[in-house]
């Protein structure tokens, strides 16, 4: 209060700092009202509703009755969660390798000044586009191309490749392999912007040092480009990683919310999802609450390796 | 001082404006509001607002002046304007909330608006909505369903015509009736002339269906047309509903859910079909499954009822959609080369229910609609002539049954015949609430083991963990 009042009385003299400090804090609040309304509060709400037993048989509401852990117990118990935690992990890494292999030969032939690629700009918006479309749309595109009497396999059959048409969707390879492809396609645009950033980055002067003392290229990208880029590298992996454990819309659409064949397609999303059903929201919030602790802890990795001092 | 004041209001303003945007929202707890205004069709009943106005005025007070109707097409819409709007009281207005069927939307929003019915204002309340017989249960065994007879006033005289499984479908557990519908969906056999002449040298409906009157009977030919060429049905599903139909017991006791021999017997028989190639491993309403029933199409039959024979096999019979231009006719791919007959097993599959919400405002309308559409023996008729809709008034179809009516489409066959033969003979009395998820997730998990991915037991498993998903309270 005393200091508000030498600032009243003083504000002829010092008027612009105090404003200024004010005007930050309003228009900090819409931030926070917003942050609080829709991100902590369904936030809290959802651990709390993990705790009780809640859903809808037809029109008939069953409980809330609060069962403590239960919800927990049953998930890691009697639902097949590691199943469609590994299902989710494996479709997300056919995707990640071809991806993380594929954008970082991008990236440093992009970065690379000596190579003078012609045309960058259009390439690097090139591979971006495919980000855009959205993803149901992207995966019902993929659903009628890899359809059993769609164009893939009129192509191969008339070209010979295949005497029968191949039921890309009634087969694990086929189905995993096409949720990992499309979302290589989406991301590997978006990895390479990102690499190329951090290649970028990179002083120049070890790179010519690296080609006086006659290092070849693998060795130039082994030696200096890889150590450098680690920070960006593990950012890229990890941020990745929990786009992958979040996996929804791709394969939800392509299976038509199944997860078939054989539940080998279903990811954690998915699984939640199914929940939605019944409007089960112990079960939805008990597997809410692990992928957050499994996010949270993958974030707090993020955050470590961002915020760490060089060595 | 004043500044502070000045932030400070500022502050409350801007905070309140979020908090009240936010507190409208939830009270409503209708996140579909937005959606909904854009389907809303408001109807006028052909006089002018004004009039429309001044009437509602005089009106009396017990009829509420707004009919809101959800439904999830444009179906019962058409015959709604067609055979009833010029009965429409003055002063009522017709409000439309349509809400596609896709991913179960048109469920959860009328579920989300029934639980609120209480709340909701007279004229925002829901006065007439449609169901399906796969989840008729669901509305019927509730107070969200009025009495047809005891609350809306029909009588029994007036639902005689009615065909029994279209009123085992929305009876509730105490026997009461809580819907009606305006056309029975018995299913037949539609199967190809030309096919049938080649595998049994015939293509007469009667003779045909000696050779089809039982699942054994049935399997034989599916071997013989195999031998010559052909696919016995298109794909896994096509004789679900035949079998899903003649159950004998429903799909859950109790708690528990019981897998009746009837299934398994699907399952045994699709997987024998597909291991020997009797069928094309198609899905139905998938494009593969719609192109075997066109001019390329190698399969011998398919199981259809009432629209699906008028409307579906029809639109796919032809070499030139009617979309593009083509003419239903002879000669326009194998438009006239199907014919119809009862097949192993009656069945029914589709159909429409109204059923009044508990609630409403309109009962006089209510009572006046459902007597209209769906006991009126001439308009029934009508709609037949008409739509080539198949009703529900056993004494409507009889009439068209015993007259020379004939499909061109079935080269001349009455297959209102058929129908009206078939109709009395489905037994729905094995519905249970749970039909609509058990039957979807059952098909679903069976489709991995008619296509080698799992074994038997596998696929019973994944049936049971995607039901007890569905719905919690099942055990097995």
């Amino acid at each position: 209060m005393n200091e508000t009042s030498t600032s009243i009385t003083n504000r002829h003299k010092k008027k612009r700092p105090i404003t200024y400090n004010r005007y930050g804090y309003l228009f900090l609040i819409p931030f926070f009202v917003i942050y609080i309304i829709f991100s902590l509060v369904p936030l809290l709400s959802t651990f709390v509703n993990s705790l009780y037993e809640n859903y809808m048989s037809g029109l008939n509401q069953v409980g809330p009755t609060f069962v403590g852990l239960d919800n927990f117990k049953t998930l890691l118990t009697e639902g097949n969660l590691l199943k469609y935690a590994g299902n989710t992990i494996i479709i997300w890494l056919i995707g990640f390798i071809p991806q993380i292999t594929i954008s970082l030969l991008l990236a440093s032939w992009f970065a690379d000044m000596r190579l003078r690629l012609r045309a960058k700009g259009f390439f690097k918006t090139v591979i971006y586009m495919p980000n855009i479309i959205m993803a149901s749309a992207f995966s019902m595109l993929f659903f009628t191309l890899f359809s059993d009497n769609g164009p893939i396999n009129n192509i191969l059959m008339s070209s010979g490749t295949i005497d029968e048409p191949f039921r890309f969707l009634s087969s694990i390879i086929g189905t995993r392999g096409l949720i990992s492809l499309m979302h290589f396609l989406m991301w590997f645009g978006n990895t390479t912007i990102l690499l190329m950033a951090g290649i970028m980055g990179i002083d120049p002067g070890l790179f010519e040092a690296g080609q006086v003392d006659g290092a070849s290229p693998t060795q130039l990208f082994k030696h200096i480009t890889m150590p450098l880029l680690k920070p960006i590298f593990i950012y890229v992996f990890i941020t990745s990683m929990i786009g992958g454990i979040q996996m929804f819309d791709v394969p939800q659409i392509l299976t038509n919310g199944s997860g078939n064949p054989n539940r080998t397609s279903m990811t954690l999303i998915m699984y939640l999802n199914r929940h939605l059903f019944s409007k089960n929201f112990g079960m939805a919030g008990a597997l809410s609450v692990i992928l957050f602790i499994i996010s949270a802890v993958l974030s707090l990795l993020v955050y470590k390796v961002i915020t760490r001092k060089d060595d | 001082m004043k500044r502070n004041l000045l932030l400070l209001l500022l502050v409350t303003v801007l905070t309140g404006a979020l908090l009240i945007g936010c507190g409208s929202d939830t009270s409503e707890t209708d996140g579909d509001s937005k959606e909904t205004k854009d389907t809303v069709e408001t109807q006028d009943t052909g006089k002018e607002t004004d009039d429309a106005k001044e009437t509602e005025d005089v009106a009396d007070s017990e009829e509420g002046k707004v009919l809101r109707i959800y439904c999830w097409n444009e179906e019962f819409q058409s015959r709604f304007n067609d055979y009833y709007s010029h009965k429409l009281p003055d002063g009522i207005e017709v409000e439309w909330v349509i809400t596609p069927n896709e991913g179960n939307a048109y469920q959860d929003k009328l579920d989300q608006d029934l639980l609120n019915q209480d709340k909701a204002a007279a004229d925002e309340k829901i006065d007439i909505f449609l169901v399906e017989a796969d989840y008729a249960l669901k509305y019927v065994n509730t107070d969200y369903t009025l009495d047809v007879i005891k609350d809306i006033g029909l009588t029994e005289d007036d639902i005689s015509q009615m065909y029994g499984y279209t009123k085992e479908i929305v009876t509730d557990s105490n026997g009461v009736l809580k819907g009606v519908t305006w056309q029975a969906t018995p299913g037949l056999f539609a199967y190809r002339r030309s096919i049938a002449k080649d595998v049994l040298g015939t293509d007469d409906p009667v003779k045909v269906q000696e050779y089809l009157a039982d699942w054994d009977k049935f399997d034989e030919v599916a071997e013989k047309a195999n031998a010559k060429g052909y696919k016995m049905l298109s794909g896994y599903d096509d004789s679900y509903r035949v079998f899903s139909n003649n159950v004998s017991g429903p799909w859950v006791d109790g708690t528990k859910i019981v897998i009746d021999d009837n299934l398994m017997r699907w399952v045994d028989q699709t997987k024998e079909y597909t291991d020997k190639g009797y069928n094309n491993k198609t899905s139905l309403w998938a494009p593969e499954w719609s192109a075997d029933q066109g001019p390329s199409g190698k399969v011998f039959g398919f199981f259809y009822s009432t629209w699906g024979i008028n409307f579906t096999l029809l639109e796919n019979s032809l070499e030139t959609p009617l979309k593009e231009g083509g003419v239903a006719e002879v000669g326009n791919g194998i438009y006239g080369d199907y014919a119809v007959c009862q097949g192993p097993e009656s069945y029914y599959w589709g159909g429409t229910w109204i059923c009044a919400a508990a609630g409403t405002d309109n009962i006089e309308t209510i009572r006046d609609v459902m007597k209209t559409l769906t006991c009126d023996k001439d308009v029934m008729k009508k709609i037949t002539l008409d739509t080539e809709d198949y009703t529900n008034n056993m004494a409507a179809m009889n009439e068209i049954a015993e007259s020379d009516y004939a499909s061109e489409f079935l080269g001349g066959q009455n297959h209102i015949a058929l129908f009206a033969e078939a109709a009395p003979l489905i037994d729905m009395s094995n519905i249970s609430i749970y039909d609509q998820g058990l039957n979807e997730e059952f098909q679903k998990a069976f489709k991995d083991y008619f296509d080698g991915n799992v074994d038997k037991d596998t696929a019973l498993e994944n049936f049971y963990t995607g039901a007890v998903e569905k719905y919690p309270e099942l055990t097995y």
